[in-house]
């Protein structure tokens, strides 16, 4: 079903798409460079600390290129013209109610790891970088979830 | 959902395992741009592994699941341009992607010798290794076939 939706879309949707796509390309690859980094630190401080600026210089950025992209593409399709009494398709709920979470971790996370930044330079703050990073971990595993919804879109 | 929407599904999560493995190896030459010692360089080695696991389930789910797609979805043939320019990119982007591999993998090799050597202090040559231009030139082509890719899926150009 969804392979035929895409067939037949049409082709004004595309730009925003890409630009949702990419953005959440590159929004995984921070996360996916974080929470990695946190799994195989192992307490090296300099490890902890390169999760966080990924988490911070590549996911941050890619999180607001996708949802932009997001908007664009939720605007170009109709969905904010939907029909009195017209419900949206669940695919579409996962995927808004895991960026709307995911934002607030995301900045939990950043606001978290930049106190445990600071403190590194008193010799404390893994702890806090560690929490950081676990969260990145979580929603990274929540974006795998809403990638599932998008992509299969289960009705 | 149908199989082919589950088959579907893997396919995306595994491009997004692919681009994400190439992130996160622009965040390590970013990160190894200054680095000059050989605990340094090594000290991502794990984190690289986790590049390479995470671009070997991309690649292969991509191409595997995605040419079960051409076969399956009954409006797709493997012979449409769009399906045989992906296939070609692919097939670019994993030698780029392994060009790229074998360029920063002699700065861990030398970050190896001069440990074991007992030469643990900062050495140009390896700030070199870790700088080194092939390397550059690689993953930035691996990252625009990566991205052209993405272009061919969503436009389906000849579709």
């Amino acid at each position: 079903m969804s392979t035929l939706l895409a067939l037949s879309r049409p082709t004004d949707w595309n730009v925003p798409l890409f630009v949702h796509v990419l953005g959440a390309m590159i929004l995984v690859g921070g996360l996916l460079t974080a929470s990695s980094a946190l799994v195989v630190a192992r307490g090296d401080p300099r490890l902890l600390r390169l999760g966080y600026w990924a988490l911070l210089a590549v996911g941050l950025p890619g999180y607001v290129v996708m949802r932009i992209g997001a908007e664009w593409t939720y605007s170009r399709e109709g969905w904010d013209d939907l029909p009195e009494g017209t419900e949206e398709p669940s695919w579409l709920g996962i995927g808004y109610v895991v960026a709307d979470l995911g934002a607030l971790l995301v900045l939990v996370a950043l606001i978290v790891g930049g106190v445990g930044i600071r403190r590194q330079r008193g010799g404390g703050g893994a702890g806090l970088l560690k929490a950081a990073l676990a969260i990145s971990l979580l929603v990274l595993v929540a974006a795998v979830v809403a990638i599932w919804a998008m992509s299969a879109k289960p009705d | 959902m149908t199989l082919d929407d589950w088959i579907l599904a893997l396919h995306v999560l595994s491009a997004f395992a692919f681009v994400g493995a190439v992130v996160l190896f622009w965040v390590l030459i970013v990160a190894g741009w200054n680095v000059d010692l050989p605990e340094d360089t090594l000290r991502v080695e794990r984190l690289v592994k986790v590049g390479n696991a995470a671009v070997a389930v991309g690649a292969g789910g991509t191409i595997v699941l995605g040419i079960w797609l051409a076969f399956s979805v009954g409006d797709h043939d493997i012979w449409d341009p769009w399906i045989v320019a992906a296939l070609v990119l692919w097939g670019l982007t994993g030698f780029a992607g392994q060009r790229t591999g074998k360029a920063y993998a002699r700065a861990t090799e030398r970050a190896r010798e001069l440990e074991s050597g007992g030469a643990t202090g900062p050495s140009p040559e390896l700030l070199a290794l870790n700088r080194t231009q092939e390397g550059l030139v690689m993953h930035t082509l691996t990252s625009l076939l990566l991205v052209l890719i993405l272009v061919d899926m969503i436009w389906k150009p000849g579709a």
